[in-house]
């Protein structure tokens, strides 16, 4: 089970955060803390996978972002690779050539991907496809609501 | 999709304040407007606030406010604002606020409705952050969308079902069927979603995983299809057809097949076909063979199949890919201890990884090296772990050269070769060492009785080098004062001699007292040291003298009451001077794996055969009287038995040769013999459990029988009990045993006394059962006792 996944960029500053257990706000702040302290303080080419607690950290850098995912000790660290590109892969098809900016002024569309992608901890989707469709029906949906409104508003 | 424009204007309001200041101001401005916003009735621009509030959230200020806000987002019709809604109770509420509580509702309506994205959100919520009682209550709705519904929903029912289980264990059951029939399911979603949950289940109830056990070929077959199938553009990543689907399937193959013969055949060929077939360029070809290879070893698969696993593992060593190499040494460390021979064969690329430049690659290399130190290759790892040593990154130090002691104890070929290393060490690492490893290191030297010559030569030379290792320094003080004589004399076999003079020696010493880098311990070892030497050398005691009355006055309180007991030695003492500062005789070691009882066995035969003392009976207090008949435990009926835990200390394996016959007429002395030890017989040793039994007569109808107990296997052992049968006239009285927990490898032992009470002086006999648990299962075992040495 994944218990947490952080993004945050070079100077520490987070751009989401999804927990899979429930946690009060200070345990929140405390792990974010940790977190980006020991991963930006990491070698450039040195392993990807850190002990932290119980846990097994699994980091990867995409450009200007850290995208922390932290497992339960008996989870494959190497599918967790996998898990974080695959998301990677997901943003930068929505979005089209992501980049940090695009997931700090659009953040909650960010997590209404990840929402498709992964659910109580566990990989929800394994086919791209499919969770880019459900993604484009969802914003379809919303749009309709929307443009509803936006007619109301016009006819008084 | 159309950007929230309202929410982005905040962001970049927020990103361009220059300061923290300014930043908290433009954020407390926003929130202002969103309370407000929020008290106003419905308008359109609601989830637009609840986003931008979010968003304020993620960066650490607080939103609690807005807790409302989305439970009343989550009841609309509209679907815009029960996205934003449902995310804002994910991220703001969680099951320890109350008003989690009240979106209950709103969720079990959503479960129902009649747009399959609604119900996605409803899960998806339930499943982030559902309370136990939200679980208990939703989760019949949870079956029925698991049975009938679209692949869609059939997913996310299925992880959401998970969830309930973690969260309310009982309700494993109700999941149960429907998680079986999913298996037959084509969409790979809802398989992934159903092995998760059967994953779940297997794990929580144990009768369960029997009746999933059945499931094994059902799964085989899925895999088979997955690993064989032609290229699947919906699911393929980097040639491998669904990883995450095999990674889980393995998953659950492991936790079926374990402990288990006939799961374990069924997938045997299957495990064997994927190691072989799947492609090792990528990470995900890696991914699936790592998670193959952990299955192997931990399933009870064939011989040719775990030699197969451990040479995966052997040529992940060799990828250039560090994230490989380390998973593969986290696996070897897994399984040295079963299969030490497969990880041996690996060993110099073990050894090679010790130079990575990476930490965390670095430390497991050192943790599986140690382990694989054996007595055929101790001279070579230990030469490449010193070599790690001297470079090794500060944090890994300390247990670096607490590995290195501890293999250097047990497979050291050559007393000269032990101490050299212990010596090595403490050179390139003397600051991060044990405290206990100074007098470790004194007691080797005293033992090592031919080589004090060459240690003291050794010695003496280091610490004219450096003197800032304090333990080195302290032990070379202390070998400086004890064989100060071997050291001016100039000769020694082992190295070239070198011309000593008394002066020279006593500037070392003085140096080390003097020194601002010395702590007080070390100047303690060092003047005691230049006091040992007025009886070893000849010609400068009065330096020594004007030493130890300088130090009368010194301020360190423990210096200067050495210094003035070593002055009252001088002077009114002088007499017993070389007596009290003679060389010291060799130190026993009282820890396990040693063996120096030889010299107590004669000891005591010496002082039977001269004790003949008329006896009065001692009165041991009487226990209650607490006879009750342990089955099976007596084999006669004239045994009654005393109940009660005892245990015994001290694992000193000497064999008895001070029992027999010609012992048993000698009448007891009625003064205790504090010099002479009494002899330690084993009395049980089996499954590397072992008890030895050491008495010591108080009269001749009251002995005190001390029982050691020791673990010299790899699992710790727990619950350990000793209960005692006698003939039916002798009395017991047990008293409280050290403790009832053996560590394993012989860290500590427990130990008991008991005082037996023999008034009709009959043959005395004793039966002992000992029970403990061990690796989750319980052992027991009877053995008895027919001698007793010394009696």
């Amino acid at each position: 089970m994944m218990r947490f996944l952080l993004l945050f960029s070079r100077q520490g500053k987070l751009r989401l955060q999804k927990w899979f257990t429930p946690m009060t706000e200070r345990e929140k702040k405390k792990i974010t803390r940790d977190m980006t302290t020991m991963v930006l303080s990491r070698q450039p080419r040195s392993c990807n996978f850190l002990h932290w607690k119980d846990l097994k950290i699994i980091y990867k850098r995409y450009a200007s972002l850290y995208f922390c995912l932290a497992i339960e000790n008996q989870e494959n660290e190497l599918i967790a690779l996998e898990v974080i590109h695959r998301y990677v892969e997901l943003l930068d098809k929505y979005f089209g050539n992501v980049c940090e900016l695009d997931i700090i002024f659009n953040f909650e569309k960010a997590y209404f991907i990840l929402d498709e992608f992964l659910m109580g901890g566990e990989i929800q989707e394994t086919s791209k496809q499919m969770v880019n469709r459900s993604i484009e029906a969802s914003d379809m949906l919303q749009e309709g609501d929307s443009s509803e409104w936006f007619e109301v508003e016009l006819f008084g | 999709m159309s950007p929230s424009v309202p929410l982005q204007e905040m962001i970049r309001a927020i990103r361009s304040a220059r300061t923290q200041c300014e930043e908290r101001g433009v954020i407390q401005r926003e929130c202002a407007a969103i309370r407000a916003q929020f008290r106003q009735a419905d308008n359109g621009g609601r989830s637009h606030n609840l986003a931008k509030l979010l968003y304020v959230h993620m960066l650490g200020y607080p939103a609690h406010f807005g807790q409302m806000e989305c439970v009343r987002m989550i009841a609309s019709p509209r679907y815009s604002e029960k996205r934003v809604g449902y995310l804002g109770a994910m991220m703001l509420l969680d099951e320890k606020q109350d008003a989690s509580l009240l979106i209950t509702n709103s969720i079990k309506n959503d479960l129902s409705h009649s747009n399959q994205y609604v119900q996605s959100l409803a899960l998806c919520t339930l499943a982030c952050m559902g309370s136990a009682e939200m679980c208990r209550d939703l989760a019949p709705e949870i079956d029925r969308l698991l049975r009938a519904s679209n692949s869609y929903i059939k997913k996310k029912a299925a992880l959401c079902a998970v969830h309930i289980v973690r969260k309310v264990h009982e309700l494993g059951e109700l999941f149960a069927p429907a998680a079986r029939s999913l298996l037959s399911e084509k969409n790979h979603g809802v398989l992934h979603g159903a092995v998760v949950l059967i994953i779940e289940l297997c794990e929580r109830n144990p009768e369960t995983l029997e009746r999933f056990r059945k499931t094994v070929p059902d799964l085989v077959q899925i895999m088979k299809g997955l690993v064989l199938s032609g290229y699947s553009p919906e699911h393929d990543v980097a040639g491998i057809s669904d990883p995450f689907l095999q990674v889980r399937i393995l998953r659950l193959l492991r936790i079926l097949g374990h402990n288990n013969e006939g799961a374990s055949d069924a997938m045997n060929d299957l495990l064997a076909q994927v190691a072989t077939n799947t492609d090792s360029t990528k990470t995900v070809g890696n991914a699936v063979l790592y998670e193959t290879v952990l299955t192997v070893l931990d399933i009870k698969s064939e011989s040719g199949l775990r030699v197969l696993a451990v040479n995966i593992l052997g040529r992940f060593l060799l990828n250039n890919d560090r994230n490989i190499r380390y998973i593969a040494m986290t696996s070897l460390q897994k399984i040295v201890g079963t299969d030490h021979n497969a990880v041996q064969r690996h060993r110099g690329t073990i050894v090679d990884c010790l130079k990575d430049q990476d930490a965390s690659v670095k430390r497991r290399a050192l943790e599986l090296s140690l382990a694989l130190v054996s007595a055929t290759n101790i001279r070579s790892m230990m030469k490449e772990l010193l070599i790690f040593l001297s470079s090794c990154p500060v944090e890994l130090k300390s247990h670096a050269a607490s590995g290195i002691f501890n293999a250097a104890e047990r497979y050291a070929p050559s007393q000269r070769w032990h101490i050299d290393t212990i010596l090595h060490v403490l050179t390139t690492a003397g600051g991060d060492v044990r405290d206990e490893t100074v007098p470790n290191l004194i007691q080797l030297i005293t033992n090592a009785s031919e080589l004090h010559c060459y240690t003291v030569h050794k010695l003496y030379r280091a610490l004219l080098i450096d003197i800032s290792t304090q333990s080195l320094v302290q032990v070379s003080c202390w070998c400086i004062g004890e064989y100060g004589d071997l050291l001016l004399r100039g000769e020694c076999q082992e190295t070239e001699p070198v011309q000593v003079t008394e002066d020279d020696v006593l500037d070392a010493l003085e140096t080390v007292l003097q020194s601002h880098m010395s702590s007080p311990a070390t100047r303690g070892f060092a003047l005691t040291a230049t006091m040992k030497l007025s009886t070893r050398i000849t010609d400068n005691v009065d330096r020594i003298r004007s030493v130890v009355s300088i130090y009368g006055s010194c301020i360190d309180v423990e210096l200067q009451q050495r210094a003035v007991e070593y002055n009252a030695l001088f002077k009114k003492y002088d007499h017993m001077r070389a007596a009290v500062l003679e060389r010291m005789p060799v130190i026993e070691k009282n820890s396990p794996g040693h063996t120096n009882g030889e010299s107590t066995g004669e000891a005591l035969k010496e002082t039977q055969g001269s004790r003949m003392k008329p006896t009065e009976p001692k009165q041991l207090p009487q226990p209650a009287n607490q006879v009750c008949d342990l089955l099976g435990l007596l084999g006669g009926s004239e045994e009654t038995l005393q109940p009660g835990p005892f245990a015994a200390p001290g694992l000193l394996t000497n064999t008895a040769s001070t029992a027999g016959g010609d012992l048993l007429d000698l009448l007891g002395d009625l003064e205790p013999e504090p010099l002479t030890p009494a002899p330690i017989v084993p009395v049980y040793d089996k499954d590397g459990v072992a008890l030895t039994l050491s008495c010591e007569k108080q009269s001749d109808v009251a002995l005190t029988v001390t029982l050691t107990a020791s673990n010299s296997t790899d699992a710790d052992i727990s619950s350990f009990t000793l209960q005692a049968a006698v003939p039916k006239s002798v009395q017991l009285h047990m008293k409280a045993p050290s403790g009832d927990s053996l560590p394993a490898r012989g860290a500590a032992k427990v130990t008991q006394m008991v005082v037996l009470n023999n008034p009709n002086k009959v043959n005395l006999k004793m039966k002992v059962r000992i029970s403990y648990s061990s690796r989750g299962s319980t052992f027991q075992d009877t053995v008895q006792i027919d001698s007793f040495p010394g009696l």
